[in-house]
């Protein structure tokens, strides 16, 4: 079963992921997971959102990579779907930037009284 | 392009197709090939799922800008998350991912009775997904753990009755009502879908409609699991033990946080020319041992505050004329302004709120395709040229586990 359509005559274009790699990124991301939750209770201070964020995103690319097919896909759709990450890089750059520099202005850092802040 | 239509004809024998045209029923029109068909789609929905990406990235850059502002808010209301409940769900939605990617390779390889087991747990997963997320989301709401503006989480009170939320809180009785059962409102669609399918079984089963037997049969599971993941929801809830500690000193102080309460109510109506008997300084002594021992805890503001409040009292009470007119400080005013949370913390929920809705509605819209591609599934719709439905809404799967695997640390792991 498993050769049959893994272009076998090389008109098909269908591209059947082998059981053991699916299976293999499955416990590579459940073991990822237990790391991050782990990893929540030690101190590494400042890092400490890099080293989350890093872990998530090895844990993305494995999905988006093998789940989702893409380093077998056609280069134009991995162009497609990458370019997206650029521009909600700019996007968030740029708004966080910006509210960095001008929330203290209008952001008070202490809530009001309960009397004219509630209710 | 000769080989492939000579092949696709070939393995479409059995399909009874009336036109007078020789493509199968399963290739459009327009679509030369079965693989321009594919790729056809396949280019569309990566386009939605860049759409779908630069959507969610506008409540990323929320949390990154309210995160940035306010770090410390993010930390405190990050404790309120359960972290076991969290990565439950992660692991469920993991194996759906892998479930749905073995479904695409089913379809490939036409392995059709693998496909509909795969697609149904896939759709299982999602149900339990939900399941726990309704655990979550009404604990949550009990407590008062809302966005800002309906937000009225009390450190003293952590699980008010609804009379309680009537009164403290300002909100309408059945609002209230709402709040403490909200658990019966989530469960309800998913049980009247339950009952649906069910009837459809027995009704399937009655008249003896064979395919329509296969496809409730397993939807029957699928709404099942929903229950299940409500039960582990339960289970896992109840066991957090750091959580249940905490909710028992709440519970503790909620007896004195009432009696608290009408001390003070008692006291400001009675401050405009009252001396203070002896009878209340009494009271106040014997409750300010378990008091002071509630404050020790920096958490605790609830039981600080209300112990300066007492003291205050004992101050007023000991002798002292409070003429009217008198602006007299009985220590409640300081109260909110020392816990100051309030908005903020409902900032933080707000943006949980937004974040992880939006992510269980994607989960609903999931879970409506993966149905149609069920029933589709028992039709033996798919076969190795065409199995485009199953890839695209496997896509569409992955990139909400993607999503969840960014929410996960970035809302349950905070310190």
């Amino acid at each position: 079963m498993a050769a049959h359509g893994h272009s076998d005559d090389g008109t098909d274009f269908a591209h059947p992921m082998p059981l053991p790699v699916l299976f293999g990124v499955f416990f590579a991301l459940v073991i990822l997971t237990i790391i991050t939750v782990a990893q929540a209770s030690l101190d590494l201070g400042s890092f400490d959102i890099a080293v989350v964020m890093g872990i998530a995103t090895v844990k993305a690319c494995l999905v988006a990579g093998i789940f989702m097919h893409l380093i077998y896909d056609k280069p134009f759709n991995i162009i497609v779907f990458l370019s997206s990450f650029v521009f909600v890089g700019l996007f968030v750059i740029f708004t966080l930037s910006d509210s960095k520099m001008t929330s203290p202005s209008f952001e008070p850092k202490i809530d009001e009284p309960a009397a004219s802040a509630e209710m | 392009m000769a080989t492939i239509d000579s092949h696709s004809s070939e393995s479409e024998t059995h399909d009874e197709h009336g036109h007078d045209h020789d493509h199968p029923a399963w290739l459009a029109h327009h679509f030369d090939t079965p693989e321009q068909q594919f790729d056809s789609g396949k280019l569309g929905i990566w386009l939605f799922l860049t759409t779908e990406i630069l959507f969610f990235s506008g409540m990323f850059c929320a949390y990154a800008m309210f995160r940035m502002l306010r770090p410390e808010v993010f930390e405190g209301c990050s404790q309120f998350l359960n972290t076991k409940l969290g990565a439950i769900n992660t692991g469920v939605l993991l194996f759906s991912s892998l479930t749905m990617a073995w479904a695409v390779r089913c379809a490939q390889t036409e392995e059709y009775k693998k496909l509909v087991v795969m697609i149904a747990s896939t759709l299982s997963c999602a149900m339990v997904f939900l399941g726990v997320k309704s655990i979550e989301y009404s604990h949550k709401w009990g407590m008062g753990l809302l966005p800002p503006g309906s937000y009225f989480y009390d450190e003293a009170n952590p699980h008010p009755t609804a009379q309680q939320i009537v009164d403290q809180h300002g909100f309408s009785e059945s609002t209230a009502y709402f709040l403490t059962h909200s658990l019966y409102y989530l469960c309800a669609p998913f049980a009247l879908l339950l009952i649906g399918v069910f009837a459809w079984l027995v009704w399937a089963k009655v008249t003896d409609n064979k395919f329509q037997y296969a496809c409730a049969k397993p939807l029957l599971v699928v709404c099942l699991s929903f229950f299940g993941g409500v039960g582990l929801g339960m289970v896992l809830e109840s066991g957090g033990g750091e959580h249940t500690v905490a909710h028992v000193d709440g519970d503790h102080g909620a007896a004195d946080a009432g009696h608290g309460h009408a001390d003070h109510e008692h006291a400001e109506d009675a401050h405009a020319a009252e001396t203070h008997a002896a009878a209340p300084a009494l009271d106040v002594e014997s409750d300010d041992v378990a008091m002071e021992l509630l404050a020790e805890s920096d958490l605790n503001t609830g039981a600080k505050a209300m112990l300066e409040a007492k003291q205050a009292q004992t101050a007023m009470a000991s002798g002292q004329v409070v003429p009217p007119g008198v602006e007299a400080d009985m220590g409640i005013a300081t109260v909110e302004k020392d816990v100051q949370t309030k908005r903020q913390a409902g900032v933080f929920f707000g943006i949980y709120y937004c974040m992880t809705g939006v992510h269980a509605i994607h989960i609903l819209a999931g879970i409506g395709v993966l149905v149609w591609l069920l029933i589709r599934a028992i039709r033996h719709d798919f076969n190795r040229q065409y199995f485009g439905p199953v890839d695209y809404v496997g896509l569409y799967w992955h990139l909400v586990d993607l999503i969840w695997i960014y929410l996960f640390p970035l809302l349950y792991l905070i310190r």
